[in-house]
């Protein structure tokens, strides 16, 4: 097909709120404010009549809201209460009196004295904590911009008419504009302004059509007609994408659709092998953005949230309520199911900005993680903090990253036990039963894992970072990657005895990295003994599947096998041929999730 | 007449739109008028803006008063929304 338009292509990414993969037309909607440019005074005389102009004015306005509450289509009729607190919000006295107050004691005509109000409650709204709260003069000011265009006479742009199948770009739609859209025709929504908590996302989900918010001037980059990609699983957004793109994303189409008739049946049902044993699947999380998806796609809750963006994101490091604020809204989306929120692993290749770009010749072997935070004691403490008090908001776990002997654990617990204890003084709630855990991830760790299962609770594998320790294999290094081996018979091993020591010591373990999520590993990791696993959330319903075709008696047979075999090459091929026989077809079927193997094992 | 009393907010999203509007929703069937408390702040319970700018999250405890005629059958039902979690799950 030939692009006839003459755009260049253009990249955005905004907040995915709602998922699906959309082609289609953008269709603008303005909803720009009113301009208001008539600020006059009014004489005394004609101030009962200024009043009068603005009630008129409400009255219209309910007339109109009650009237979109009547038309709610049924899809989100549960959502009619915000309908509701619109007509609420008409009566309230902040809104109302004190606009027609300002009317009489300042004369001043309607509009002028509306937009004050409004700003009053701004003001208001901008001093609380809470986000939610905040967020909610959204519905203050899309109110107020109905009343002022009741005001002016201006009608508004009739959503109603739309009668092609388009994009609905806005710098932001209020709960009566989505109401008021001929819903059929909507195929998904872009917006300026919103987020995870908007009314828009609500309702977007709620039509179950794909939406991505936040994108700033996106309605200032697109015009109507202009053909566009909304990815809702990514919040990836393309205006005018190339003939390149737009074959790769009717693929992408085509993968997600089928994919979601596939797994949505299953995925959230638990994973249980053929002979009985039940395996916890978890997700792995860095954007507060995915959690959304963690239950989507069946995750048990979150077995390693990565703090570290919250720190590289900004100019300085965040302080403990900024922490607290994030780690709340990820818990709080997640409960009663657990997360384990992993302790700061900067340093290395990812720097904080507060700590400037300091070169080390080896970063992967320098001042990073557990011993950086243990060398900023104060900084490690306010994000120990903001952990502790995030435990009340539903359950939570600590674990520290890159543990290589029992002097880090000791001194790590010694600043986390400050931590508790400055709480208790400040009576400040936290889970005191809160669990404590390792990343088992340097081979030091490994070894000494006995000794360390006396002093934790749990032990979580990271196989990324052990591949790399063990094998002493820069994977970002293109001379060696191609060593970066997972199968490698020293990994299966490492992993066999962070197990077995993890049993005797009667404490949890898990594995977390890309291993978990990668459907040829998971047979063999299951055999190992472990039962639970985190992933990116989207490997999950694939992940299940395995899980429920294999039993561990069978998957034992593999690692007994593989582990007599002395090079990757055999073991790659052996994995490959049987893998082939448990899961005929398996090429096709998952073909999404094999795209980019760390190991390069690629099907075809 | 005057009633007063301690209520709790017990669902999980705390005082948020949907709760404030319930609240509001029955002041408004009631003569007697509702006054919400916290932190020597004291709201009207027909007006939800500033109900929802006392900002306020689970486990709070939040002074009410209701003065009038029927303060009593308000307060009842008023309690009773409070205890029902304002409809919610959680």
């Amino acid at each position: 097909m030939m692009n006839k338009h003459t755009g260049e292509q253009i990249k955005l990414r905004g907040i995915a709120v709602s998922p699906g993969i959309i082609i289609g037309k953008v269709h603008l909607v303005y909803r720009s404010r009113v301009n208001i440019q008539y600020q006059y005074l009014i004489r005394d005389e004609q101030l009962d009549e200024e009043v009068k102009r603005f009630e008129t004015a409400l009255n219209v306005t309910e007339n109109q809201v009650l009237n979109l509450k009547d038309r709610i289509p049924d899809q989100v009729k549960k959502h009619a209460f915000i309908l509701d607190a619109c007509l609420m919000i008409l009566k309230d006295s902040m809104f109302t009196d004190s606009t027609i107050q300002r009317i009489l004691n300042e004369k001043i005509n309607a509009e002028w004295a509306l937009q004050k109000s409004v700003e009053d409650i701004n003001q208001v709204f901008d001093q609380i904590d809470d986000d939610y709260i905040k967020s909610r003069i959204n519905d203050v000011e899309n109110v107020a911009e109905r009343v002022l265009r009741n005001l002016s006479g201006k009608a508004q742009e009739n959503l109603a008419g739309i009668n092609e199948r388009v994009i609905i770009v806005a710098n932001d739609l209020s709960p009566a504009d989505m109401t008021e859209l001929n819903i059929d025709k909507v195929m998904g929504f872009l917006t300026n302004v919103g987020g995870k908590t908007s009314h828009t996302a609500i309702m977007a989900q709620g039509f179950e059509l794909p939406a991505v918010l936040g994108l700033e001037s996106v309605t200032d980059q697109v015009e109507n007609g202009d053909l566009l990609i909304l990815d809702g699983n990514t919040g990836d957004v393309i205006i005018n994408p190339d003939d390149i793109t737009l074959n790769n994303y009717k693929e992408k189409q085509i993968q997600h659709e089928e994919y979601k008739s596939s797994i949505v049946k299953t995925s959230h049902l638990p994973a249980t092998t053929l002979d009985g044993q039940r395996i916890i699947i978890k997700a792995n999380v860095e954007f507060p953005e995915e959690v959304m998806s963690v239950r989507d796609y069946g995750g048990e809750g979150v077995g390693l949230f990565r703090t570290e963006l919250q720190y590289i994101k900004r100019k300085k490091f965040p302080d403990e309520n900024e922490l607290l604020e994030d780690y709340r809204a990820i818990v709080e989306a997640i409960a009663p199911a657990p997360v384990t929120i992993r302790t700061l692993d900067l340093g290395g290749d990812k720097f904080g900005s507060e700590l400037g770009n300091s070169k080390e010749r080896n970063p992967a072997l320098g001042l990073r993680a557990i011993r950086l935070c243990l060398r900023e004691p104060e900084m490690f403490k306010t994000q120990l903090r903001a952990i502790l008090r995030a435990s009340v908001y539903g359950s939570v776990q600590i674990m520290f990253p890159m543990i290589s002997g029992l002097q880090e654990v000791l001194d790590a617990k010694k600043i986390l036990c400050q931590a508790k204890e400055e709480l208790d003084r400040e009576k400040i709630r936290y889970d005191h039963e809160i669990k404590v855990g390792i990343m088992i991830e340097i081979p030091s760790a490994v070894t000494m894992a006995e000794v360390l299962a006396k002093h934790v609770d749990f032990f979580s594998i990271g196989t990324n970072d052990l591949i790399q320790y063990a094998l002493a294999i820069d994977r970002i290094n293109e001379h060696v990657a191609y060593m970066y081996q997972p199968f490698h018979p020293a990994i299966l091993k490492m992993i066999q005895q962070v197990v077995i020591a993890a049993r005797n010591g009667r404490i949890d373990v898990s594995l977390c990295g890309e291993m978990a999520g990668d459907p040829f590993c998971v047979p063999i990791l299951l055999s190992l003994g472990l039962n639970e696993l985190s992933m990116n959330a989207r490997t999950i319903p694939v992940v299940k599947e395995i899980i429920r075709s294999v039993s561990i008696e069978d998957a034992r047979i593999d690692f007994e096998n593989v582990i007599g075999l002395s090079t990757a090459e055999e073991v790659r091929e052996y994995i490959f041929d049987r893998m082939k026989s448990r899961f005929p077809g398996l090429e096709k079927k998952w073909n999404y999730y094999m795209l980019e193997r760390p190991d390069g094992l690629i099907l075809s | 007449m005057e009633l007063d009393k301690k209520l709790k907010i017990r669902n999980k999203l705390g005082l948020h739109a949907r709760a404030a509007a319930k609240i509001v929703e029955i002041s408004n069937q009631y003569e007697s008028r509702l006054f919400l408390k916290k932190n020597n702040r004291e709201v009207d319970g027909r007006n939800i803006l500033s109900i929802l700018t006392l900002s306020c999250p689970m486990d709070t405890e939040i002074e009410v008063r209701i003065e009038g005629e029927d303060s009593e059958s308000f307060m009842e039902k008023l309690c009773e929304l409070f205890e029902q979690k304002f409809g919610e799950s959680r």
